[in-house]
């Protein structure tokens, strides 16, 4: 494992990190929400916030798309996964993710014939290649994989591939964030905006944020140097007064988008009226479904789904980790009951759920906080 | 799935203009590259891959930064590779 200095510019991040010190008026505090799970997993494996002042706090926001699954979606795919002649499909990082019932491994034991993909494409080839059976792809997944799970979806539907499906489940970033603006648990001064997710919806879908909840936005890379430049921006915006949408990113990003993903997704999905999240319950038009005139390649459709609403574990508390409102180690079974072997919340399932990066990497933040909160 | 991984083209398949060849840290495979059909791809360029697809194309610096990114962070880069290993994309 590396530690804090070992990161290739060390140095360059001790400047910045002098620079975000001499902008923190005294006597603030700050707190920064980053959104995707990408970005929490570099601040806890490089012990970013060893780089910070203590005024300055990083939330973890909702962007790991394994984490926000409820428990009734898992045991929907079960369902399907049960359906004679049926093989289902799904990224690796799915397998593991608890259901009411235990989880795709717990159901293969059972007989399921649940198989990890590293793409869509992969699951399509599996159709094509078993004429005999009818293959489930679960999506998962925010803009990020939306796009690959619609030119999937045309890709089928072009060379008429009858025995392929999806089970739908991706999320759309702005409705949780904006679920986030106006809980009144949380008071934010600024978000670090997710990468990847940008460069397919571009920077536009922040101003809101920006115009109407007067909250700086900084759309940011994924590298240590990147995140702290992102906080650096957040704080030079604060201090003038201002608040915006800035791209950190803009060698990959583009303030557009890629329109021709978001033509694919227009194209073969639509927004549900409502979806829940886990821990974050039900959130208006947060998610979309397979388009009517793309039925035939529905799982939604062509299975009967229970849709049984399951409740969390009662000690699970990924729903304020999710929020920003706990940090992983205040969850009482953190580490004991709940670790990545054993999940009991998805937060711990991926890498980039908070609670496993913490659990992997967090010792720096932790004896910080302690240390802070002994005084 | 929530990395980005860099390739680079080796090449657009003749028959699948849709499909390119890349090298993603000496693993080549078949990628889609329908997402960037507003960009011109070919050999040489690199580009950013989730599951599979293309997201986006960036230049040979910010490649070489973010494998260096990806191998620091152990596992989870890990996990991608061995996945895209086991892919089939055709
Ligand atoms: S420790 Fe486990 S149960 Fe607690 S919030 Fe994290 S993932 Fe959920």
């Amino acid at each position: 494992m590396r530690f804090v200095d070992e990161f290739r510019d060390a140095d360059k991040a001790r400047a910045l990190s002098a620079k975000i010190a001499s902008l923190c008026e005294p006597g603030r505090h700050y707190k920064f929400m980053e959104v995707c799970g990408g970005h929490t997993h570099t601040i806890y494996k490089h012990g970013l916030e060893d780089y910070l002042p203590e005024t300055i706090e990083l939330v973890h926001g909702p962007g790991c798309p394994v984490c926000v699954i409820p428990m009734g979606r898992v045991d929907d795919a079960i369902h399907i996964a049960s359906q004679p002649g049926v093989l289902m499909t799904s990224f690796g990082d799915m397998m593991r993710v608890p259901g009411g019932n235990g989880n795709f491994f717990d159901s293969n034991a059972e007989g399921t014939n649940i198989r990890m993909v590293y793409s869509p494409l992969d699951a399509l080839k599996l159709a094509r290649a078993n004429p005999d059976q009818h293959v489930v792809f679960m999506a998962i997944g925010f803009e990020t994989t939306a796009p690959s799970t619609a030119m999937t979806v045309l890709r089928a539907a072009a060379e008429d591939v009858r025995n392929f499906s999806v089970f739908c489940n991706h999320v759309t970033i702005i409705p949780a964030i904006k679920a986030i603006l106006d809980s009144p648990d949380l008071r934010l001064d600024g978000f670090i905006g997710p990468g990847h997710v940008s460069t397919i919806i571009g920077c536009r879908p922040y101003e809101f944020i920006a115009r109407d909840y007067r909250k700086p936005v900084v759309v940011a890379g994924f590298e240590p140097l990147d995140i702290l430049q992102s906080i650096y921006m957040l704080l030079r915006q604060l201090d003038a007064g201002r608040a915006e949408v800035e791209n950190q990113y803009s060698r990959v990003v583009p303030w557009n988008g890629n329109t021709v993903a978001l033509r694919a997704i227009n194209e073969t999905m639509q927004l549900r009226p409502y979806f829940e999240w886990r821990g974050l319950g039900f959130i208006s038009h947060s998610a979309l479904r397979v388009r009517q005139s793309y039925a035939a390649f529905d799982a939604e459709r062509l299975f009967d789904l229970p849709g049984v609403r399951v409740a969390d574990p009662k000690a699970c508390q990924c729903g304020e980790v999710l929020k920003g409102v706990l940090k992983p180690w205040e969850c009482k079974v953190f580490g004991t009951a709940c670790t990545p072997e054993t999940p009991i919340g998805t937060c711990m399932v991926s890498p980039e759920g908070a609670c496993a990066a913490y659990y992997n990497f967090g010792r720096f933040s932790r004896r910080r906080v302690t240390e802070v909160s002994i005084g | 799935m929530c990395l980005g991984i860099p390739g680079e083209v080796i090449e657009v398949l003749a028959d699948r203009p849709d499909l390119a060849k890349v090298d993603v840290s000496g693993v080549k495979r078949a990628i889609n590259i329908g997402l960037l059909s507003n960009d011109k791809v070919g050999p040489g360029d690199w580009v950013l891959i989730h599951v599979g697809f293309a997201l986006s194309k960036i230049d040979e610096d910010e490649a070489k930064a973010a494998l260096e990114f990806l191998e620091s962070i152990g596992k989870a880069y890990e996990d991608e590779m061995a996945a895209l290993r086991e892919s089939m994309i055709e």
